[in-house]
Protein backbone atom coordinates (compact mmCIF):
# COMPACT_ATOMS: atom_id res chain seq x y z
CA UNK A 1 0.00 0.00 0.00
CA UNK A 2 2.87 2.45 -0.81
CA UNK A 3 1.02 5.83 -2.02
CA UNK A 4 2.56 7.45 -4.76
CA UNK A 5 2.93 10.76 -6.08
CA UNK A 6 -0.34 12.50 -6.64
CA UNK A 7 -3.07 10.50 -4.76
CA UNK A 8 -2.19 13.33 -1.61
CA UNK A 9 -2.53 17.27 -1.52
CA UNK A 10 0.49 19.80 -0.07
CA UNK A 11 -1.34 19.63 3.35
CA UNK A 12 -1.61 15.83 3.85
CA UNK A 13 1.90 15.86 2.59
CA UNK A 14 3.18 18.34 5.56
CA UNK A 15 1.47 17.05 8.08
CA UNK A 16 2.34 13.51 7.42
CA UNK A 17 5.59 14.55 7.00
CA UNK A 18 6.08 16.75 9.93
CA UNK A 19 4.24 13.83 12.16
CA UNK A 20 6.75 10.94 11.20
CA UNK A 21 9.79 13.39 11.06
CA UNK A 22 8.55 13.78 15.22
CA UNK A 23 7.55 9.89 15.39
CA UNK A 24 10.87 8.90 14.47
CA UNK A 25 12.87 11.44 16.07
CA UNK A 26 11.36 10.08 19.58
CA UNK A 27 12.05 6.27 17.90
CA UNK A 28 15.59 7.25 17.51
CA UNK A 29 16.16 8.36 21.26
CA UNK A 30 14.13 5.50 22.40
CA UNK A 31 15.76 2.88 20.02
CA UNK A 32 19.18 4.16 21.46
CA UNK A 33 18.58 2.57 24.63
CA UNK A 34 17.25 -0.91 23.39
CA UNK A 35 20.10 -1.28 20.92
CA UNK A 36 22.97 -2.63 22.01
CA UNK A 37 26.53 -2.68 19.31
CA UNK A 38 25.44 -5.97 18.69
CA UNK A 39 22.23 -5.74 17.49
CA UNK A 40 23.11 -3.28 14.59
CA UNK A 41 24.28 -5.40 11.87
CA UNK A 42 21.13 -7.68 12.82
CA UNK A 43 19.19 -4.87 12.25
CA UNK A 44 20.84 -4.06 8.92
CA UNK A 45 19.82 -7.73 7.91
CA UNK A 46 16.31 -7.92 9.35
CA UNK A 47 15.59 -4.40 6.88
CA UNK A 48 17.14 -6.00 4.11
CA UNK A 49 15.16 -9.32 4.18
CA UNK A 50 11.76 -7.31 4.88
CA UNK A 51 13.27 -5.43 2.09
CA UNK A 52 13.54 -9.22 -0.47
CA UNK A 53 10.23 -10.05 1.23
CA UNK A 54 8.27 -6.99 0.08
CA UNK A 55 8.83 -8.03 -3.76
CA UNK A 56 7.56 -11.42 -3.76
CA UNK A 57 3.72 -10.35 -4.41
CA UNK A 58 0.55 -12.77 -3.58
CA UNK A 59 -2.39 -12.94 -5.73
CA UNK A 60 -5.04 -12.83 -3.18
CA UNK A 61 -8.61 -12.40 -4.86
CA UNK A 62 -9.84 -11.67 -8.50
CA UNK A 63 -7.10 -9.38 -9.83
CA UNK A 64 -5.36 -8.24 -6.80
CA UNK A 65 -2.23 -9.09 -4.93
CA UNK A 66 -0.74 -8.45 -1.42
CA UNK A 67 2.70 -8.16 -0.40
CA UNK A 68 4.48 -8.61 3.33
CA UNK A 69 4.32 -5.34 5.17
CA UNK A 70 7.00 -6.73 7.66
CA UNK A 71 6.32 -4.16 10.68
CA UNK A 72 4.79 -6.70 12.64
CA UNK A 73 7.70 -8.95 11.99
CA UNK A 74 10.57 -6.53 12.97
CA UNK A 75 7.98 -5.28 15.79
CA UNK A 76 8.08 -8.97 17.48
CA UNK A 77 11.61 -9.45 16.96
CA UNK A 78 13.43 -6.26 18.14
CA UNK A 79 10.61 -4.03 19.76
CA UNK A 80 8.50 -0.73 17.90
CA UNK A 81 10.92 1.99 18.35
CA UNK A 82 14.15 -0.40 16.39
CA UNK A 83 11.02 -1.48 14.01
CA UNK A 84 10.07 1.81 12.99
CA UNK A 85 13.59 2.51 12.03
CA UNK A 86 14.21 -0.41 10.11
CA UNK A 87 10.93 -0.01 8.35
CA UNK A 88 11.34 3.58 7.63
CA UNK A 89 15.17 2.85 5.76
CA UNK A 90 13.22 0.12 3.76
CA UNK A 91 10.47 2.26 2.60
CA UNK A 92 13.15 5.45 1.72
CA UNK A 93 15.54 2.82 -0.48
CA UNK A 94 12.18 1.69 -1.57
CA UNK A 95 11.00 5.35 -2.99
CA UNK A 96 14.37 6.44 -3.89
CA UNK A 97 15.69 3.69 -6.06
CA UNK A 98 12.45 1.71 -6.95
CA UNK A 99 9.52 4.33 -7.65
CA UNK A 100 8.01 2.47 -5.15
CA UNK A 101 5.83 4.94 -3.11
CA UNK A 102 6.11 8.83 -3.87
CA UNK A 103 9.06 11.08 -2.83
CA UNK A 104 5.73 13.67 -1.99
CA UNK A 105 4.20 10.40 0.38
CA UNK A 106 6.74 9.09 1.92
CA UNK A 107 5.91 11.01 5.08
CA UNK A 108 2.74 9.28 4.99
CA UNK A 109 4.09 6.06 4.22
CA UNK A 110 6.50 5.97 6.91
CA UNK A 111 4.05 7.58 9.13
CA UNK A 112 1.41 4.36 8.08
CA UNK A 113 3.61 1.61 7.50
CA UNK A 114 6.63 2.34 9.36
CA UNK A 115 5.48 4.21 12.56
CA UNK A 116 1.80 3.05 13.39
CA UNK A 117 2.18 -0.67 11.52
CA UNK A 118 4.73 -1.44 14.04
CA UNK A 119 3.45 0.33 17.42
CA UNK A 120 -0.15 -1.57 16.86
CA UNK A 121 1.62 -4.70 16.39
CA UNK A 122 3.73 -4.69 19.51
CA UNK A 123 0.70 -3.35 21.42
CA UNK A 124 -1.45 -6.20 19.79
CA UNK A 125 1.52 -8.77 20.08
CA UNK A 126 2.60 -7.76 23.67
CA UNK A 127 -1.32 -7.92 24.87
CA UNK A 128 -2.34 -11.42 23.62
CA UNK A 129 0.90 -12.85 24.69
CA UNK A 130 0.39 -12.06 27.87
CA UNK A 131 -3.55 -13.91 28.12
CA UNK A 132 -1.32 -17.03 28.39
CA UNK A 133 -3.88 -19.59 26.35
CA UNK A 134 -2.83 -22.44 24.46
CA UNK A 135 -1.21 -21.18 21.18
CA UNK A 136 -1.38 -17.46 22.81
CA UNK A 137 2.40 -17.31 20.88
CA UNK A 138 0.97 -18.13 17.22
CA UNK A 139 -2.60 -15.98 17.60
CA UNK A 140 -0.67 -12.71 19.10
CA UNK A 141 1.69 -13.27 16.33
CA UNK A 142 -0.84 -13.43 13.59
CA UNK A 143 -3.20 -10.90 15.00
CA UNK A 144 -0.70 -8.12 15.32
CA UNK A 145 0.60 -8.89 11.42
CA UNK A 146 -3.25 -8.45 10.52
CA UNK A 147 -4.03 -5.67 12.66
CA UNK A 148 -0.92 -4.45 11.74
CA UNK A 149 -1.56 -4.14 7.33
CA UNK A 150 -5.54 -3.18 8.90
CA UNK A 151 -4.17 -0.18 10.48
CA UNK A 152 -2.35 1.09 7.71
CA UNK A 153 -5.32 0.61 5.19
CA UNK A 154 -7.49 2.72 7.30
CA UNK A 155 -4.85 5.77 7.64
CA UNK A 156 -4.15 5.45 4.06
CA UNK A 157 -7.64 5.77 3.14
CA UNK A 158 -8.02 9.05 5.96
CA UNK A 159 -5.30 10.63 3.85
CA UNK A 160 -7.07 10.00 0.53
CA UNK A 161 -10.19 11.20 1.90
CA UNK A 162 -8.40 14.63 3.59
CA UNK A 163 -6.52 14.88 0.64
CA UNK A 164 -9.83 14.97 -0.83
CA UNK A 165 -8.49 12.17 -3.61
CA UNK A 166 -11.72 9.53 -2.56
CA UNK A 167 -14.22 10.28 -0.25
CA UNK A 168 -14.07 8.54 2.92
CA UNK A 169 -17.26 6.79 2.80
CA UNK A 170 -16.41 5.60 -0.45
CA UNK A 171 -12.91 4.15 0.22
CA UNK A 172 -12.58 2.95 3.96
CA UNK A 173 -14.75 -0.20 2.90
CA UNK A 174 -13.07 -1.58 0.09
CA UNK A 175 -9.41 -0.26 1.62
CA UNK A 176 -10.26 -2.39 4.71
CA UNK A 177 -12.02 -5.45 2.60
CA UNK A 178 -9.05 -5.75 0.61
CA UNK A 179 -6.58 -5.36 3.37
CA UNK A 180 -7.95 -8.18 5.63
CA UNK A 181 -7.75 -10.31 2.80
CA UNK A 182 -4.22 -9.39 2.28
CA UNK A 183 -3.33 -8.73 6.03
CA UNK A 184 -4.06 -12.74 6.13
CA UNK A 185 -1.02 -13.51 3.96
CA UNK A 186 0.61 -10.92 6.22
CA UNK A 187 -0.23 -13.20 9.63
CA UNK A 188 0.62 -16.49 8.30
CA UNK A 189 4.08 -15.18 6.84
CA UNK A 190 4.98 -13.36 9.85
CA UNK A 191 4.23 -16.65 11.97
CA UNK A 192 6.17 -18.57 9.79
CA UNK A 193 9.18 -15.79 9.93
CA UNK A 194 9.40 -15.05 13.40
CA UNK A 195 9.38 -18.85 14.19
CA UNK A 196 12.05 -19.93 11.30
CA UNK A 197 14.18 -17.05 12.19
CA UNK A 198 14.01 -17.25 15.68
CA UNK A 199 15.01 -21.26 15.41
CA UNK A 200 17.66 -19.68 13.13
CA UNK A 201 19.04 -17.43 15.80
CA UNK A 202 18.00 -20.21 18.83
CA UNK A 203 16.13 -17.97 20.94
CA UNK A 204 13.09 -18.15 23.35
CA UNK A 205 10.40 -16.07 22.39
CA UNK A 206 11.05 -13.98 25.36
CA UNK A 207 14.80 -12.92 24.78
CA UNK A 208 14.13 -10.37 21.57
CA UNK A 209 11.08 -8.73 23.47
CA UNK A 210 11.99 -5.72 24.54
CA UNK A 211 9.40 -5.86 27.32
CA UNK A 212 9.87 -7.79 30.43
CA UNK A 213 8.09 -10.35 31.87
CA UNK A 214 5.31 -7.06 33.33
CA UNK A 215 4.89 -5.39 29.91
CA UNK A 216 7.16 -2.80 30.88
CA UNK A 217 9.59 -1.46 28.16
CA UNK A 218 13.05 -2.29 28.60
CA UNK B 1 26.22 -13.02 14.35
CA UNK B 2 26.97 -15.28 11.50
CA UNK B 3 23.64 -16.56 12.23
CA UNK B 4 22.61 -13.15 10.97
CA UNK B 5 24.16 -14.02 7.83
CA UNK B 6 21.88 -16.89 7.47
CA UNK B 7 18.92 -14.36 7.21
CA UNK B 8 20.53 -12.51 4.53
CA UNK B 9 21.42 -15.14 2.81
CA UNK B 10 18.05 -16.45 2.60
CA UNK B 11 16.82 -12.34 2.06
CA UNK B 12 19.17 -12.33 -0.75
CA UNK B 13 17.80 -15.93 -2.52
CA UNK B 14 14.44 -14.45 -2.08
CA UNK B 15 14.98 -11.42 -3.62
CA UNK B 16 16.99 -13.25 -6.59
CA UNK B 17 14.58 -16.01 -6.70
CA UNK B 18 11.47 -16.05 -5.38
CA UNK B 19 10.78 -12.59 -6.40
CA UNK B 20 10.47 -14.34 -10.78
CA UNK B 21 7.13 -15.98 -8.81
CA UNK B 22 5.49 -12.69 -7.51
CA UNK B 23 2.05 -12.05 -8.43
CA UNK B 24 2.13 -8.84 -11.38
CA UNK B 25 -1.18 -8.16 -10.07
CA UNK B 26 -1.67 -4.66 -8.93
CA UNK B 27 -1.63 -4.54 -5.33
CA UNK B 28 -4.84 -3.79 -2.92
CA UNK B 29 -4.27 -0.03 -2.96
CA UNK B 30 -3.61 0.11 -6.62
CA UNK B 31 -7.00 -1.93 -6.77
CA UNK B 32 -9.09 0.42 -4.84
CA UNK B 33 -7.48 2.98 -6.87
CA UNK B 34 -8.60 1.72 -10.33
CA UNK B 35 -11.81 0.67 -8.89
CA UNK B 36 -12.72 3.68 -7.87
CA UNK B 37 -10.81 6.41 -10.81
CA UNK B 38 -8.57 7.69 -9.10
CA UNK B 39 -5.74 5.27 -10.12
CA UNK B 40 -4.67 7.66 -12.94
CA UNK B 41 -3.50 10.63 -10.53
CA UNK B 42 -0.61 8.48 -9.05
CA UNK B 43 0.66 7.55 -12.67
CA UNK B 44 3.11 11.11 -12.49
CA UNK B 45 5.80 9.71 -10.38
CA UNK B 46 7.75 13.18 -9.01
CA UNK B 47 11.26 11.99 -9.61
CA UNK B 48 11.15 11.24 -12.82
CA UNK B 49 14.23 9.48 -12.72
CA UNK B 50 14.56 6.22 -10.72
CA UNK B 51 17.33 4.01 -10.88
CA UNK B 52 15.45 0.46 -10.96
CA UNK B 53 11.90 1.29 -11.97
CA UNK B 54 9.18 -1.31 -10.44
CA UNK B 55 12.08 -3.54 -9.74
CA UNK B 56 13.50 -3.95 -12.87
CA UNK B 57 17.21 -2.71 -14.31
CA UNK B 58 15.80 -1.19 -17.43
CA UNK B 59 18.95 -2.32 -19.83
CA UNK B 60 18.99 -5.97 -19.23
CA UNK B 61 16.29 -6.76 -21.82
CA UNK B 62 16.25 -10.64 -20.32
CA UNK B 63 12.92 -10.21 -17.91
CA UNK B 64 14.64 -12.65 -14.92
CA UNK B 65 18.19 -11.72 -14.74
CA UNK B 66 16.71 -7.76 -14.55
CA UNK B 67 14.51 -8.66 -11.65
CA UNK B 68 16.95 -10.47 -9.84
CA UNK B 69 19.71 -8.15 -10.28
CA UNK B 70 17.32 -5.31 -9.01
CA UNK B 71 16.56 -7.84 -5.94
CA UNK B 72 19.89 -8.31 -5.35
CA UNK B 73 20.83 -4.78 -5.63
CA UNK B 74 17.86 -3.56 -3.64
CA UNK B 75 18.71 -6.01 -0.87
CA UNK B 76 22.06 -5.14 -0.49
CA UNK B 77 21.52 -1.21 -0.20
CA UNK B 78 19.01 -1.81 2.30
CA UNK B 79 21.22 -3.78 4.31
CA UNK B 80 23.75 -0.88 4.28
CA UNK B 81 21.53 1.98 3.99
CA UNK B 82 20.17 0.65 7.50
CA UNK B 83 23.20 -0.58 9.41
CA UNK B 84 24.62 2.83 8.39
CA UNK B 85 21.88 4.60 9.51
CA UNK B 86 21.08 2.79 12.74
CA UNK B 87 24.72 2.69 13.79
CA UNK B 88 24.68 6.62 13.31
CA UNK B 89 21.84 6.45 15.70
CA UNK B 90 23.17 4.21 18.05
CA UNK B 91 26.47 6.50 18.46
CA UNK B 92 24.63 9.97 18.43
Amino acid sequence: MHIPDGFLDAKTVIVTSAASLAALKYGMTKAKKELGERDIPSLGVMAAFIFAAQMVNFPVMAGTSGHLLGAALAAILFGPYSASLVLSTVLIVQCLFFQDGGITALGANILNMAVAGTFVASIVYNTVKKLRFTGSEMTAIFLSAWLSVLTGAFLTSFELAISGTVSFNAVIAPMILVHAVIGIGEGIITCVAVAYIRRILDIKPQAFANYNERGEAR
Amino acid sequence: MNRWAVILFLAIIIAALLSQYASPLPDGLERVAEDLGFLEKGESPVLKFSPMPDYTITTINNEKISTAIAGITGTLITLAFAWGCIKLIAKG
